[in-house]
């Protein structure tokens, strides 16, 4: 079973990241963009074969070392 | 003063620790691999800089899932002294030891540079050897740097003067142009709420002799000495 992870910066944490990616864009000449976020991608293959049980050890891994719930919000998605 | 200092893969500041602590203490420390379940009996344990695991995923995060952790957490628990700096203070933020956490510096970049600190409470195990608000100069190198943490940690740590170190400039004045790196508040260094667990960006361990071009690290490794040994 496959699944995909994805990581983001919680509201109202700022990040240069983002704000440096918004500016490039801005002066490669594309107008009216606003607020770009960075955030990660992690795909992961597992054994399982139950979508419920992968749920749950997914959550397990985003909660313990995937993301940082002090600043970053999580969603996974199984494919 | 017994002291340990952890070591994972792509720690680099081990040994200029270890150079400080012999320096002020007369002691040889003892080394410690990542590995390792148990951690000797010390009166202070040093987790110090570095890219450890290459800052992959987010710098500290896997190192703080090593194996010696576990026994760094039951030390924490004990009041066992610990100091973390710079990647070692990522890493304390990463095992919840530390409150908030360490982002990429505000402007991006890589900052490699000295700067001044100001001492903001002098009345703890690791900055007695300081006067109270007392300018002091301290080198930096780190991309992640940028201390974040919400609103009420924020309150709480301002509120119980568990904010040791800030940004300033070079009379001691906390402003914006001084934050090298967008940290809130300008904070460089906080401790834990029962005053056992410092972690700082800077380096104090790097202004221990004459040849570093200056002496200001010494006073940290001098309080710890007296008040532990």
């Amino acid at each position: 079973m496959k699944a995909r992870i994805t990581v983001t910066l919680k509201n109202g944490v700022l990040d240069p990241q983002g704000k440096a990616i918004e500016g490039a864009l801005g002066a490669l000449g594309f107008d009216g963009v606003n607020d770009v976020r960075q955030g990660k991608v992690i795909d992961i293959e597992l054994d399982e074969t139950s979508k419920d049980s992968a749920q749950g050890k997914l959550t397990d891994m985003c909660e313990k070392l995937l993301a940082n719930t002090v600043i970053e919000n999580y969603h996974i998605d199984i494919l | 003063m017994k002291t340990s200092i952890l070591v994972f893969p792509g720690t680099n500041r081990e040994h200029d620790m270890a150079a400080a602590v012999r320096s002020v203490s007369g002691d040889e420390p003892a080394m410690v691999w990542h590995t390792e379940t148990q951690i000797p009996q010390s009166d202070l344990i040093i987790v110090p800089g570095g890219f450890s695991y290459g800052d992959y995923l987010r710098s500290g995060a896997i190192a703080a899932r090593s194996p010696v952790v576990k026994d760094l957490l039951a030390k924490a628990k004990e009041g066992v002294k610990i100091l973390g700096v710079c990647n070692g203070f990522q890493i304390l933020t990463e095992t919840g030891i530390l409150p908030g956490a360490l982002m990429r510096n505000a402007g991006l970049n890589f900052i490699c540079k000295k700067t001044h600190l100001r001492v903001e409470n002098n009345e703890t195990d690791f900055t007695w050897a300081y006067e109270d608000g007392q300018t002091i100069l301290c080198p930096v190198a780190h991309h992640d740097g940028n201390y974040f943490a919400d609103d009420e940690t924020l309150a709480m740590l301002e509120g119980d003067g568990r904010v040791l170190f800030r940004y300033a400039d070079e009379n001691g004045e906390v402003t914006p142009e001084a934050n090298i790196n967008g940290s809130r508040n300008n904070i460089a260094g906080i401790m834990n709420a029962r005053g056992t667990i410092l972690g700082m960006m800077p380096h104090p361990e790097n202004l221990i002799e004459d040849l570093h071009g200056g002496l200001d690290g010494r006073g940290l490794f001098e309080s710890l000495l007296e008040k532990v040994a």
